[in-house]
């Protein structure tokens, strides 16, 4: 039974730790907050310059090789430091759709770019409000160009390409690769309740694309499959930040005499909240087997470490915000940035319902098979 | 990562698998056997004869000194011997709180000759141990015991009332924490003792539980006389020697009580909600994916637990949860399970309620797996001072001696 992290990974997590302890500050953070900038690209850089975007990226196409556990890693750091860079979209959706669908060009010629940051990924598939559906699907390619509208697109607004989720002529969904600088590309900022992470509308004016091989919902469905088990370490490090925050204020703050960590109305929530991050953890361990081995059980777990992180995450920051007491909901106390991001990272991937019935769909094909 | 046995580990368990399939019974499929059936002495001559070819195969007591009869083995072998046994219908109840913990604290605290002549009986299965430690007026906080013992030259007089004593009606010995000093404070008076369970004065009566089970005794003790060479450890030292026991408490890794959520599932398949297969609807499906989640994050808790044990190293606090949260979880999965069957789910006849009526049963003991062996509340103690490191309550019992304490009316 070898359930745990290498030597090597832990090394790398220790590194990406003092890294983030050091560059993502609630300064930095804030300045994206207020809308300095739509991203810390000075961060960006860095970390594409230690080799984190193709941490999961085969040498060949420039990527470190490090495979799918090393990221993993490196996602649960990003998530305990809130890091206001475009990393999710970028690695977790963008280079994960193209390793899995993309065509021998694309690959060569996008992943390098995408190891390196100088390119900025993200996937579109939502179209307004709902769960992935692909009834939902209305943008349409017809001769070779794209028209509709995507929102809300993590990091639309700053991405060089997106992988677009459309139909065709023939009605068929498939994914497209859109480069976004060009003509008939409308971005539009979004005001959401996260401004830490950039989110977009883009409007698509018969936008030239290429559509990539296979179909589109399945490819769809994979890459989201990935991406929660990644987005799910990043909401462990979230929900763990969270509970460390809350553990030092109840030792520290005092109230009727006492530390307020004493009193078992604090300890009870706080142990529970433990024990909901210690599950998700540990759900999040058997996706990242799943998702390293390439196992057939990757859909099952998958879904189950979505919705054991998504819980974790959001009880840890709402409960962060509830033992800091008053001074928890004010703007200058750190609190509202995790619960903000809680609530993003919940949602981004399709909300908990929809992972919730995928957990009961794999169950039954697993039971039937 | 992988979930692979080290060579040392598959040899293991491939020898465990050779002497079950040779002396025990496959699980049949479908529901376990009923919870609410009490060990009978037909049930304690199978334990015992089962305990016996256990230990002649080398199988009991694998952490123990060779000494002892164990095998020095790593605590990773007693898991992997945990999760095949699994898969076998073998009697239980007898054996687990004697050589899980009087044992153990025997093996701290006794002289060498008596170790020669209690060990050995106990791990053959030939003698039952039980320990006497909660009373009525101290559940959680164990150590306000009031069982006095009192001392005249070489012989001490127990007088007094144990409670919740698992398998008192069938053991032979037992360990027992006793005040022998009351005019100091709680955790100061306390002397702890091994003694003969059919001494003159002992009486014990089982308690009917709300399941209608009968899992514990109370155990009464009048003018039972208890030599001083059965004292373990010093006169007064009796909450130290308790720590040893309580620390010795079983490894609680493979126990997954049922139904669990692949029961639930099997019952969703076979009723109908609202004219179709209760699986298709919605809400239905939301809490088997709750449940599965709780399930599937303590199984692979189990799994990160075992890794450290296979490395040799002290698993972490993530071990800590498993209790709470299994049975918290049964609760709610018998509970949901009778929702499912309308105001049918009353109906607990075997013949009428579906899967041989492990849900009805489940959901009446659910509340004593909450209790039993450490409540919900004293867990979340446990956490939030030992795993989180919060500070611990404000005692008003610290300094002031035990028969000056305040008592409620119960």
């Amino acid at each position: 039974m070898n359930f745990d992290f290498s030597d090597e990974q832990r090394q790398l997590r220790d590194q990406a730790r003092r890294f983030l302890t050091e560059h993502s500050t609630s300064k930095r953070i804030r300045q994206v907050l207020d809308g300095v900038a739509p991203y810390d690209r000075a961060m960006w850089q860095e970390i594409a310059a230690m080799g984190w975007l193709g941490a999961a990226v085969p040498e060949e196409y420039g990527g470190a090789g490090l495979g799918h556990v090393g990221l993993c890693v490196l996602a649960e750091e990003l998530g305990r430091a809130l890091a206001p860079v475009p990393f999710a979209s970028s690695v977790y959706l963008a280079t994960e759709a193209l390793l899995l669908a993309g065509s021998e060009a694309q690959k060569a010629e996008l992943l390098p770019k995408l190891a390196a940051g100088e390119l900025i990924g993200t996937l579109a598939w939502a179209e307004g409000a709902g769960n992935p559906n692909p009834a939902q699907i209305k943008a349409r390619i017809i001769g070779g160009k794209l028209t509709g509208v995507k929102w809300p697109v993590p990091d639309g607004g700053i991405a060089d390409i997106a992988l677009v989720v459309a139909r065709d002529e023939t009605d068929r969904v498939v994914l497209a690769l859109v480069r976004l600088g060009g003509a008939g590309v409308h971005p539009e900022a979004l005001t959401t309740i996260d401004p830490t992470r950039e989110q977009a509308k883009l409007s698509f004016d018969g936008v030239p694309v290429e559509v990539l091989p296979g179909d589109g919902w399945d490819t769809l469905e994979r890459v989201l499959d990935r991406a929660a088990v990644l987005i799910a370490f990043e909401q462990v490090g979230l929900a763990q930040a969270c509970l460390d925050m809350a553990v030092a204020f109840a030792m520290e703050r005092h109230a009727f005499g006492r530390p307020i960590g004493s009193f078992q109305a604090i300890k009870h929530k706080l142990a529970d909240v433990y024990v909901a991050t210690e599950l998700a953890r540990s759900n999040a361990y058997y996706g990242a087997w799943a998702l390293s081995a390439g196992a057939g059980e990757l859909p099952l777990a998958a879904a189950a470490a979505r919705v054991s992180a998504t819980e974790a995450a959001w009880f840890a920051a709402k409960e962060n915000i509830q033992t800091h007491g008053g001074i928890g909901f004010t703007w200058e106390m750190d609190c509202h940035l995790y619960y903000r991001r809680a609530k993003l990272l919940g949602l981004t991937l399709g909300s908990a319902p929809w992972w919730k019935d995928r957990v009961v769909a794999a169950l039954e094909t697993r039971n039937a098979a | 990562m992988d979930f692979e046995d080290t060579v040392e580990e598959a040899a293991f368990r491939t020898e465990v698998r050779a002497f079950l399939a040779g002396n025990a019974e496959r699980k049949k499929r479908g529901a376990p056997p009923s919870r609410s059936r009490n060990v009978g002495p037909e049930e304690l001559a199978s334990a015992k004869k089962y305990q016996g070819a256990k230990a002649a195969a080398g199988l009991s007591g694998l952490t123990w000194p060779k000494q002892w009869g164990g095998r020095e083995a790593p605590p990773i072998f007693q898991v992997i011997y945990n999760q095949e046994e699994e898969a076998y219908s073998i009697p239980r109840g007898v054996f687990e709180i004697g050589l899980g913990m009087c044992i153990p604290t025997m093996m701290a605290y006794a002289t060498q000759d008596q170790l020669k002549r209690y060990v050995p009986k106990a791990l053959h299965g030939n003698e039952v141990w039980c320990q006497l430690f909660s009373e009525p007026s101290g559940g959680s906080d164990v150590a306000a015991v009031r069982t006095r013992a009192e001392r005249d030259g070489d012989t001490w007089t127990i007088n007094g009332q144990k409670i919740w004593t698992s398998g008192a009606q069938f053991s032979d010995f037992g360990i027992i924490v006793t005040r022998s000093d009351p005019t100091v404070p709680k955790h100061m008076g306390l002397t702890f003792f091994f003694l003969d369970m059919k001494s003159p004065g002992i009486e014990i009566r089982p308690i009917k539980q709300a399941s209608g089970a009968s899992h514990f005794n109370e155990v009464f003790f009048t003018d039972v006389k208890v030599p001083d060479a059965q004292r373990l450890g010093g006169v007064g030292q009796g909450w130290r020697v308790s720590l040893t026991t309580l620390m010795n408490e079983r490894l609680a890794i493979g126990d997954v009580p049922r139904p669990d959520v692949e029961d639930l599932l099997d019952l969703c398949r076979i009723i109908d909600l609202d004219g179709a297969p209760a699986i298709q609807n919605v809400a239905v499906r939301e809490k088997i994916a709750d449940m599965h989640v709780r399930s599937q994050g303590m199984k692979y808790t189990r799994f990160r637990t075992m890794t450290a044990l296979s490395r040799g190293q002290t698993p972490g606090p993530e071990s800590s949860i498993g209790k709470l949260v299994n049975a918290a979880k049964l609760q709610d999965i018998a509970s949901f399970g009778l929702d499912m069957l309308g105001s049918a789910g009353i109906v607990m006849d075997k013949e009428l309620a579906p899967m041989n009526a492990m849900f009805q049963e489940a959901l009446l003991g659910a509340p004593a797996s909450r209790i039993a062996g450490g409540t919900d509340e004293i867990l979340r103690n446990i956490i939030a001072e030992r795993v989180l490191g919060l500070p611990g309550d404000i005692r008003v019992d610290k300094e002031i001696p035990f028969n000056r304490l305040p008592t409620g009316k119960r």
